[in-house]
């Protein structure tokens, strides 16, 4: 009887803490679409309960808000659009997101862990006074949170003990919230001036492509050094073509010139988790594991029957890249 | 005169790329003795691009800085076989000591040093926080550049040029001295090390510091409940041929 009230108790003293949280998230966005991490930093902020509200700064924020106006489980918009924050840089962000905070006292600050949102986050939690928390991959209460740590072979479960948590989000540990089924209300934010002298942006140098993008693709094929070089990847692009793929590299790859160092996947590159995750001539070594091995199939295609890919793979097969990726892309 | 007077590397010893860790039994951290320690390998980068900054005689002098318990000297010493010219060891109990107070320990070394650039690794391969160089110029009020593939010093406006990666490619900034800057892995190659180079560098003058001579004390803002292994794959099959292949992702509903 008395355990059974006391759990009551637990229960509601903890739905009420869950109502006390008020979670500000940063969109990230190119002033003409939601970039999806934000999306899954809002299902995150779900997770751990309370009021949402959604900051969307740039240079131009229209569309942007247009899009979130109706994301499912935001509160509120705040609309930040200003020539102070071309390139969204740190430097002029930060004051933004501050003057933010003080007029509305959130206890929860979260985007994506994405370079903006690395970036960006660990220099607000400096100026809060308070720890950082990286690339988390779940939400065990509103100041418990699951990450990993040495390339994803340990996972830690920590609390923090700051009044307000700093905290950037694994994007595919969190389903996208969809951008239906709410009515967010939408306005200014905290008007300042938010200039600065201390960073020009100079420019971008984007990599173009029409295949998905890599981080929420269903299905990755990625090369590695067995590649050879980068003319050969027309290999993977053909075989990514028929499977609607995102093509991926090992860092054997990038630092050899084949492609982009964008495609990179690995603890200091893009992790990825998708359905199926093709590793074409990639030894796999801890670093790479490290930013796929949540995919849910894994296929391994190596000459070397001793590569360490071969132990995380569902289906491995041990063949020359160069004769059996072709025949796949024919048989598909 | 050159346009740096002084570069502060801050360096970390960690465990050695190649080791893949275990966490203990009992849950309560990873296991890290009798496992190789090395230098963190964004940190190599970080000292390769001071040295290199120094023979272009584009800086006066290269300062490296550690936190953490006594064997980190070891890494020090490491990172000065560069050429870095001293070390500045901050010698705390804990090993795990978090990027805030990190970042609060090298804003004061900062104050005293006056360096006209910080360099830092991106992120450490043990922790992967990926938030010490950002912290540091958010405390110092100091623009920062992370995640590096180029740096290039305008001498005569005292300013950065730098090429950062980011999701998407590549970003363009120029940013003005003092700057905070991390470094991402293709900045540079490190060098190898040469027997003189690492026998030199135990001559150097390694300065000693504890917090509190900085006017710190060590605290934790976070509380490791728990450290668990992650979940095991369930073993797979080899196939032997394309057919058989695409016959099981078929099979799976996967393709």
């Amino acid at each position: 009887m008395f355990a059974s009230n006391s759990r009551g108790l637990a229960l509601q003293l903890s739905n009420h803490l869950k109502r006390l949280q008020s979670t500000l998230v940063l969109a990230e966005h190119n002033n003409e679409k939601l970039i999806p991490i934000t999306q899954n930093a809002i299902s995150a902020a779900k997770k751990i309960g309370g009021d949402i509200s959604v900051l969307v700064a740039g240079t131009k924020c229209a569309p942007v808000a247009a899009q979130l106006s109706k994301a499912s489980g935001v509160s509120k918009i705040l609309l930040a659009e200003n020539d102070a924050f071309l390139g969204f840089t740190p430097e002029t962000l930060t004051p933004l997101v501050l003057a933010t905070q003080k007029q509305f006292n959130f206890s929860h600050i979260v985007a994506g862990a994405s370079a903006f949102g690395k970036s960006v986050l660990p220099r607000i939690a400096a100026k809060l006074n308070v720890s950082p928390i990286t690339d988390i991959i779940d939400v065990k209460a509103p100041d418990t949170f699951v990450r990993t740590i040495y390339a994803g072979n340990a996972i830690l479960t920590l609390k923090s003990k700051d009044p307000v948590k700093v905290v950037t989000i694994r994007g595919t540990n969190f389903e996208p919230a969809p951008l239906e089924g709410g009515s967010a209300s939408t306005e200014q934010a905290a008007a300042g001036d938010y200039k600065t002298d201390v960073v020009q942006f100079v420019g971008q140098e984007l990599s173009k492509s029409d295949r998905p993008e890599l981080t929420s693709a269903k299905v990755v094929v990625s090369g590695g050094r067995g590649m050879k070089s980068g003319d050969n990847f027309k290999l993977l692009y053909d075989l990514a073509d028929k499977l609607n793929a995102a093509v991926g590299a090992s860092r054997a790859a990038v630092d050899a010139g084949f492609v982009p160092n964008d495609l990179q996947v690995g603890q200091t590159g893009k992790i990825v988790a998708p359905e199926l995750y093709i590793a074409v001539g990639i030894s796999g070594a801890i670093q790479h594991l490290a930013g796929m091995k949540d995919s849910k199939t894994i296929v391994a295609i190596n000459k070397d029957p001793e590569a360490p890919i071969f132990q995380v793979a569902d289906y491995g097969l041990v063949a020359d890249l160069f004769k059996v990726v072709p025949e796949l892309t024919s048989k598909l | 005169m050159p346009p740096l007077c002084r570069l502060l590397v801050s360096v970390k010893r960690v465990v050695d790329y190649s080791v893949k860790v275990r966490v203990k039994s009992d849950r309560s951290s990873v296991e890290t003795n009798n496992v190789k320690m090395s230098l963190n390998p964004f940190d190599e980068v970080s000292m390769e691009l001071a040295v290199q900054l120094k023979e272009k005689n584009l800086v006066n002098e290269v300062v490296a800085v550690t936190v953490g318990p006594p064997p980190c000297q070891e890494t020090l010493r490491h990172a000065l076989a560069f050429g870095a010219d001293r070390g500045v060891h901050i010698e705390t109990e804990d090993t795990e000591t978090e990027p805030l107070m990190v970042a609060k320990l090298l804003q004061k070394l900062v104050l005293k040093e006056q360096p006209d650039l910080v360099a830092l690794g991106k992120q450490a391969i043990d922790d992967d926080c990926h938030q010490t160089g950002q912290i540091l110029a958010g405390l110092l009020n100091w623009p920062q550049a992370t995640c590096l593939s180029q740096l290039e010093i305008i001498d005569q406006s005292r300013q950065l040029r730098v090429t950062r990666e980011i999701d998407s490619g590549l970003e363009t900034l120029r940013i003005p001295l003092p700057a905070v800057v991390t470094t991402d892995l293709r900045l540079n190659a490190p060098r190898f090390l040469a027997i003189q180079n690492i026998m030199k560098a135990r001559k150097k003058p390694i300065e000693k510091l504890k917090p509190e001579d900085l006017g710190l004390t060590v605290e934790r803002r976070i509380k490791n409940l728990r450290f668990e292994e992650p979940p095991v794959r369930k073993a797979g099959i080899r196939v032997t041929s394309v057919e058989e292949l695409v016959k099981h992702l078929k099979k799976d509903g996967v393709i």
